[in-house]
């Protein structure tokens, strides 16, 4: 990596910045190591897991591309696969077993590795300093341990590729009998193990970081930033971290007893079970219990995702429309009710399990009430550009696209909160739809705007708009090419997680679909290679940040240098007078938080 | 490697190439033009483009309807009682939430297209607005009441007890396939426990012989056997992971979990021979999907469902053997017949079994 990019002074930076740089706070020498490696800095510490976060996403989403592969030819065979993936796709092809790894694996990387490690990972560390006026996390050691637990937890998931009996290959929610018993299926033996040590670093990672987000945001605001002052970004980081604090160690503890039943003989999952020609001795446990345990995260975990990506969107959408976020009250409120709420929903996945029909009505209450403060985001955006004068930057392309997935995705959530509708819904191709928009690919819209947006801060330099375009549309279109057909697919009845449907009457009416989506899904991919390639040309070759605040925006961050060192700002912290988006007062185009207010000024 | 994923590639660089060019090539047109003419160019373009977007996207979702909406179980009556009440719920949910859908996504793309940056246009400093966050509090919390009241309603009504004439049959999932058993004559099945399973003694479901009830018990599993018009009652159960009776023409669905029995129940509405009717398809036919994630071969688990009339169904239920009788073929009173003519007089012997 260039020097230059990160830490040097750009020839740009107007004098008075370059100057400071030399004695910031934290003035150390810095080795490599400490300043790429096992840097404690949070803006570095963000690089890294983004960088690792695209790295997963590459090896995630060209997984999805293999089973399309099949998906949509399951009459054809491909022998360059078999140069690629050896025996997993003998004579070109894909082999069942190493269909559902590849499937359990694209939904178990890009749901904790991809959106959630590198979603929050990314945004929360560079955003919640830069954003309340702090030099650093609360602890940086932790924050920097946070980083290399997720590291190792990279490195045994992607290890379980290379196993003998191949990586788990139950589905990323690893329900138990079939993620307990190796005799169930060749990727719940030593596939299994590894996804579970994988995953409990996982969580040790999110609980170091959140923790960690949390104690900053209470603790390190600096003077005057009041709660209600800070960008909505940094309240949706919050909740996100206070989701993930309470949820990941129940996600834990059912791990943690998944592992005994795998090898301490314990029951806690099974119970009268004939599997391989003998009947095991367990008895007495419950598999459903398991799938409260999961679940219990596995919703705020949805939330864990897309919080994050609604505080970016109101955020960058409110910068780019010139106008303040339409009801900064209520964009918290409703973040908070969708934060508690989260913890009130998790059985409605579990609608047909067998629960009793009260405690199922219970959830769908609950569960559609979650739709409430989502049809008051959804209409605060709306306002929020309604009579705005807005800037087409790649990353409120990527926020609008956000709004529109969001409402797609989340209407169809109504149909599934719905108990009665998901008997018939439920495990078939309408879930798939509906996860894909509202979580998948709003998830990414999210994290494209932050990274479309922040870039100039995180690298001094920008992206290149033209390849951007060309990324924003070709993926909003294509997503919705390849996601809006699959909702008929479900109202077929057409299950999910099949390998082939041609043996099926009911389902292989769809043949020419699925080769259509598979195909758009390579386009929408090939197009995802040429992001990557724009992100990596343009930390070196991109268009130089000339000016410290190119959005015109009003927060904090952009007040630091172009490019900042360990401790962001060169001199003092400083001072906040107002809330974040006082853009187009008073006819001015925006008012940074640091101005203090005039006494003949409107009070809003 | 194959020379097709040779040219795939090369297609594939040439492709990156040529956009890396015009793209780096128009940041320097722009750096030429100066920034604010390209910012403004790029903006009406993109501007343009939203509303395109929006047109073609609600013309595609009409497409997309026209093409696919036949070949979903939504055109078809439903097969049972409860998927009737399931469709109706659906199209409830599909016009509400429809029209939230079209109001929100044209709004969204249109004010994206009206709001365009224009150096005369000055945004509006609009931060709130009380009456309207409670306008769009309320409405939605009102749709979505009438949308939790109808589902409940529905869903008791699913969910509720089977009445009491229904058929019983009992469904079982295994790693990869399905096992029906009905209670015989005396309608009560026969004790089981998971560890009397031997499937080389054709019983796969354990069943405990010494329990009398279970003597006319049918086991199969060519298919499961439903009367037109009469409640089933299907008792579920796995052997071994979690598996799931999913029957997509009734709209109806049940996980199979080891050790804990679910159930669901449901009136048939159509014969297997109506269906075929209703669809035009002479080769339809029922089938039970298995809906939750069971291993490598979960693609494969599949069932049929025939739904007969009462007497096909009488009629098909003589014609089975009890599987008491094909484990012990010499209780059978058919083959004690031939031993008759030999040894007369001697009634067959009770089962020792029997005698608990
Ligand atoms: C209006 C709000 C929403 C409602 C009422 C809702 C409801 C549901 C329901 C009932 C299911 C279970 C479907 C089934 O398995 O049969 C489901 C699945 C799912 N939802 Fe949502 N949802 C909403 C929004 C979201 C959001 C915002 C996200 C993520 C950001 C999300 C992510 C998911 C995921 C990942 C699954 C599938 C998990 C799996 O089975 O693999 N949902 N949703
Ligand atoms: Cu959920
Ligand atoms: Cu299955």
């Amino acid at each position: 990596m260039s020097n230059e990019a990160t830490h040097g002074h750009p020839e740009v930076v107007t004098t008075h910045e370059a100057h400071h740089d030399e004695h910031h706070v934290h003035h150390h020498k810095e080795t490599f190591i400490t300043k790429y490696v096992f840097s404690q800095d949070h803006k570095m510490i963000a690089r890294q897991f983004l960088i690792t976060g695209m790295a997963w996403a590459i090896i995630g989403g060209l997984m999805s591309v293999l089973f399309r592969l099949q998906l949509g030819y399951p009459d054809q065979s491909f022998p360059f696969l078999e140069d690629i993936l050896g025996r997993w796709a003998k004579d070109g092809k894909i082999t069942a077993e190493s269909y559902y790894a590849l499937v359990t694996m694209h939904g178990t990387v890009l749901v904790f590795f991809v959106l959630t490690g590198g979603l929050s990972g990314t945004f929360a560390n560079f955003l919640i300093p830069l954003q309340i006026g702090a030099r650093d996390m609360a602890s940086p050691f932790l924050n920097m341990l946070s980083y290399w637990f997720f590291f190792i937890a990279s490195v045994i998931m992607f290890s379980s590729l290379f196993v003998q009996t191949g990586p788990f290959s139950g589905g990323w929610t690893a329900y138990p009998p079939l993620s307990a018993l190796g005799e169930a299926s060749p990727g719940s033996k030593v596939g299994m193990d590894l996804w579970i040590t994988s995953m409990a670093l996982f969580v040790v990672s999110s609980l170091l970081g959140g923790l960690n987000y949390i104690a900053t945001i209470l603790n390190m605001r600096t003077k005057g930033m009041s709660m209600t002052r800070m960008p909505l970004t940094i309240w949706a980081l919050f909740f996100t971290a206070v989701l993930g604090v309470l949820s990941f160690p129940v996600l834990l503890s059912g791990f943690i007893l998944l592992l005994f039943d795998r090898h301490a003989g314990t029951s806690f999952y099974l119970d009268s079970i004939y599997i391989g020609s003998a009947a095991l001795p367990n008895e007495g446990g419950s598999a459903i219990l398991y799938q409260h345990l999961f679940w219990f995260l596995g919703h705020p975990e949805v939330y864990i995702i897309i919080l994050p990506a609604m505080g970016i969107v109101s955020e960058v959408m409110s910068v780019n429309a010139r106008k303040p976020i339409f009801g900064y009250m209520a964009m918290v409120g409703s973040l908070f009710a969708i934060a508690i709420l989260a913890f009130l929903v998790w059985a409605h996945h579990m609608f047909v399990t067998g629960m009793n029909p009260f405690l199922g009505s219970v959830f769908v209450l609950l569960t559609l009430l979650i739709a409430i403060p989502s049809a008051i985001k959804v209409f605060n955006w709306l306002t929020t550009i309604w009579r705005g004068n807005i800037r087409f930057t790649p990353g409120m392309m990527f926020s609008l696209g956000f709004v529109s997935l969001f409402i797609s995705g989340g209407l169809t959530g109504i149909f599934l909160g719905n108990s009665a509708l998901d008997i018939a819904l439920h495990d078939t191709y309408f879930v798939i739809a509906h996860f894909h928009i509202v979580m998948g690919v709003a998830g990414f819209f999210g994290m494209f705007a932050g990274i479309y947006h922040w870039f100039p801060k995180m690298f001094g330099r920008f992206l290149n708009n033209t390849m951007a375009y060309i990324h924003f549309w070709v993926t909003l279109i294509g997503s919705y090419l390849i996601f809006w057909p699959m909702h008929y697919e479900g109202l077929a009845g057409m299950p999910r997680r099949y390998l082939d449907y041609t043996n099926w009457l009911s389902f292989n009416q769809f043949d020419g679909l699925n080769k259509f989506i598979s195909t758009v899904a390579m386009v929408v991919f090939a197009v995802q290679l040429m992001f990557i390639f724009n992100f990596f040309y343009s930390i070196f070759k991109g268009r130089r940040v000339t000016v410290k605040n190119p959005w015109g925006s009003s927060t904090l961050e952009w007040t630091t240098p172009i490019v900042a060192g360990h401790g962001n700002w060169p001199g003092e912290i400083p001072e906040v007078h107002r809330w974040a988006y006082d853009y187009s007062k008073d006819g001015r185009e925006y008012i940074s938080q640091t101005e203090p207010v005039t006494p003949d000024e409107k009070p809003h | 490697m194959s020379t097709t994923a040779i040219l795939l590639l090369a297609i594939l660089g040439l492709g990156f190439l040529i956009t890396f060019q015009i793209a780096k090539a128009s940041e320097y047109v722009g750096v030429l033009k100066g920034e604010k003419k390209s910012f403004e160019q790029s903006n009406r373009v993109n501007a343009f483009l939203m509303v395109v977007f929006l047109v073609l996207g609600l013309i595609g979702i009409y497409w997309c309807h026209e093409l696919f909406y036949k070949k979903t179980l939504l055109p078809f009556p439903s097969a049972s009682d409860h998927g009737e009440k399931i469709d109706s719920m659906m199209f409830i949910t599909i016009a509400i939430t429809g029209v939230v859908f079209f109001i929100t996504q044209i709004l969204l793309f249109w004010f994206a297209y009206k709001y365009q940056h224009s150096d005369k246009r000055k945004a509006l400093f609009y931060p709130h607005n009380t009456n309207w966050e409670i306008l769009w509090t309320t409405v939605p919390a009102i749709a979505l009441c009438v949308l939790v009241g109808f589902g409940l309603y529905y869903w008791y009504q699913i969910t509720g007890n089977a009445p009491e004439k229904a058929l019983q049959v009992e469904v079982t999932g295994k790693q990869f396939g399905w096992i029906y058993r009905y209670p015989g004559k005396d309608n009560v099945y026969g004790k089981k426990y998971y560890k009397n399973i031997d499937e080389s003694n054709n019983n796969e479901l354990g069943i405990l012989w010494d329990d009398q009830y279970s003597h006319d018990d049918i086991v199969t599993t060519e298919a499961l056997y439903l009367v037109k018009g009469q409640p089933v009652k299907i008792n579920i159960f796995s052997r071994d992971v979690i598996h799931d009776v999913g029957l997509p023409h009734f709209r109806m669905k049940m996980d199979a979990v080891p050790g804990t029995p679910t159930t669901m129940w449901f009136t048939p509405q159509y014969t297997t021979e109506e269906m075929r009717k209703i669809t035009g398809n002479n080769n339809f036919e029922y089938e039970i999907a298995c809906d939750q994630m069971c291993g490598n071969g979960h693609y494969s688990m599949r069932g049929v469902v025939k739904v007969v009339t009462q007497s096909e169904f009488i009629l098909w239920r003589a014609r089975q053997k009890a599987r008491y009788l094909m484990v012990f073929p010499d209780r059978d009173p058919t083959n004690q017949k031939a031993v008759d003519t030999t040894k007369t007089g001697t009634a067959p012997p009770p089962p020792v079994a029997a005698k608990r």
